[in-house]
């Protein structure tokens, strides 16, 4: 058959089809590479000063970012703590109660909008409700900065597990004689939860390598932070901040952080995927 | 709950409102005309916003030239050609890309992308298409061009993720109708498959626009930072995102921090706009669920 068709048709045919196949190796390279590259020049620089000690005075060599760890986890904690109930509850009410109402559509706008604003808007943002009152950078700010990029993916994961619950489930459990808020508190959230938890994982995952929203909201620290209301180093800022630096040294602990910020986030998304395959393939067996 | 969820929407308006509120000073100062001028000097409390507009626009451009094809052209093979037992995990693979920290292509950036660009890429476009004002001035290496080129990589996720679930929801009956008219299969791809998936795909390409626009930390690391416009893309830019993260915390006066923010706002509105469209565009497809990823 394919005798038939001219030849400038078959040769663009293969020619494009080639193509695609060729950037489809082509962004995977790039994929590879990086995540070779991180890897290689990580482990050549990680080291147990890495994640015990405190960065060393400008220009002497040695010394960690174990302050910077622990700022990464406060800044995420707190901003879990501000992100996920809003974005969660948020999530119930669109999936059970905002289906088709003008409100849910809104709301379900306002959380896409949201999730495309850039992120060091979000940094300006934090900046004039939280630094410009307090009239100092802080653990709190960054937080909060972070906690409101949580809030849309929160919001949509919880409402798009929610809406997976099948049919049958619910009114099994009104048929037995359930509230609907039972029903909702007691059936449907906890036939969700490990698709909810997953999301919540990706979605701390997500916000551990933002940067930008923390450059002026939390700002950096060579010490260590205590409470919220101090600035506080993180691993994003401190890998920025070593990066554009003259240092050798403080090159080489950039790699070292940038690979441990990288094994987060693949290792949050391979979970994920994990996660949720069991749940595609065997719908209904929990 | 109703609350939670409307409080979402007040946040919206609350950042909307608070940008606004604190660029006044600058708004008043300069009105449209910031928005024109080219002169950014703190020193003299002079401000206009045009090379950060137009570092914006070059780069998000260059990104959306090279990762529209490419984008296309992986979701094309994800969808019609590559069987789904090795799909579904390139497209997991592809989209890891987009869940790498934009501060990590910032590192890569700096130590691998910029010295390429400046012992090869760049002499080699030099002397080739040199005589093109945008292929012109010496190869720094950092520049409009390598920043463009690592937004491309940023973005080329979103084209496929979106684009792909697109091309999938496309019935069989249009493939099967103009393979029986005798087309081939990129023929079947191009007449049958792309136009009918038309709007996804503009949504997908809004998507990555909006993400190019707002792109801080990579482009910062790369872009060289400086503020004025010029032809060629080998020269060092500046965009929107990376003065306000460069000077923001330099910002000694009021009028300059006013001016800064006015920046976010601009930037904000740009990405409002593009966002919203790309929201339309998915939302009106109407197909199954997913569409609406980021």
């Amino acid at each position: 058959m394919n005798t038939t068709i001219p030849l400038h048709r078959r040769l663009t045919n293969i020619v494009m089809l080639s193509l695609t196949g060729l950037f489809t190796l082509l962004t995977l390279g790039i994929l590879f590479f990086i995540l070779g590259y991180i890897t290689y020049h990580g482990i050549t620089a990680l080291d147990r000063d890495f994640f015990t000690k405190l960065p060393k005075p400008v220009g002497e060599a040695g010394g960690g970012m174990a302050n910077a760890i622990l700022g990464t986890i406060k800044l995420l904690a707190l901003a879990s703590l501000i992100g996920i109930p809003i974005g969660f509850f948020g999530g119930v009410y669109l999936s059970e109660y905002g289906k088709e109402t003008t409100i849910g559509f809104l709301v379900r706008f306002a959380a896409d909008l949201l999730n495309g604003f850039p992120s060091i808007v979000m940094g300006i943002f934090a900046y004039i409700l939280i630094v410009l009152p307090m009239k100092h950078f802080s653990t709190l700010a960054g937080g909060f900065a972070l906690g409101i990029m949580m809030i849309p993916i929160a919001l949509r994961s919880t409402e798009e597990f929610l809406t997976l619950v099948p049919a049958s489930i619910r009114e099994a459990a009104l048929a037995l004689g359930l509230p609907e808020w039972k029903m909702v508190t007691f059936v449907v959230i906890p036939t969700a939860f490990r698709g909810i938890m997953t999301g919540v994982m990706l979605n701390i995952a997500r916000v551990a390598g933002e940067t930008a929203p923390l450059l002026f909201t939390a700002f950096s620290n060579r010490f260590w932070s205590k409470g919220l209301l101090e600035p506080t180093a993180s691993l994003p800022v401190m890998i920025y901040t070593y990066a554009i630096a003259p240092y050798e040294d403080w090159h080489r602990q950039a790699w070292a952080a940038g690979m441990v910020l990288l094994m987060l986030v693949l290792v949050a998304n391979l979970i994920a995927r994990l996660v949720l395959h069991r749940r595609f393939f065997q719908p209904g067996a929990s | 709950m109703l609350i939670v969820a409307l409080s979402v929407l007040l946040i919206t308006a609350i950042i909307a409102l608070e940008l606004y509120l604190h660029s006044h000073l600058s708004i008043e100062k300069f009105g449209w005309a910031f928005l024109s001028r080219s002169t950014w000097d703190p020193v003299m409390e002079e401000f206009g916003a045009l090379p950060f507009l137009y570092g914006t626009l070059v780069t998000s451009a260059i990104a959306l030239l090279i990762a529209i094809p490419v984008g296309l052209g992986v979701a094309i093979f994800l969808s019609e050609l590559a069987p789904r037992r090795l799909s579904d995990p390139i497209t997991f693979l592809v989209e890891l890309l987009a869940a790498i920290p934009s501060v990590i292509y910032g590192l890569i950036g700096i130590f691998v992308l910029v010295p390429w660009m400046r012992n090869v890429l760049e002499p080699i476009l030099g002397t080739t298409l040199g005589f093109l004002p945008i292929f012109q001035g010496a190869p720094y290496g950092v520049g409009m061009l390598t920043a463009g080129i690592v937004l491309a990589i940023m973005v080329v996720p979103f084209i496929v993720s979106v684009s792909r679930e697109i091309l999938l929801a496309v019935p069989r009956s249009q493939r099967e109708a103009i393979l029986s008219l005798g087309a081939t299969r990129w023929e079947m791809v191009w007449i049958a498959v792309l136009p009918y998936a038309r709007s996804g795909i503009l949504g997908s390409i809004f998507l990555a626009l909006a993400r190019a626009l707002g792109e801080t930390m990579a482009v910062t690391m790369v872009i060289g930072n400086r503020p004025e416009v010029r032809a060629s893309l080998f020269e060092p830019g500046y965009t929107m995102a990376s003065v306000i993260a460069n000077e923001f915390t330099e910002a000694t006066s009021d009028l300059y921090l006013s001016a800064l923010i006015e920046i976010g706002l601009v930037l904000f509105a740009v990405t409002i706009v593009v966002n919203a469209l790309a929201r339309l565009f998915i939302y009106s497809l109407s197909t199954k669920r997913g569409a609406v990823r980021t």
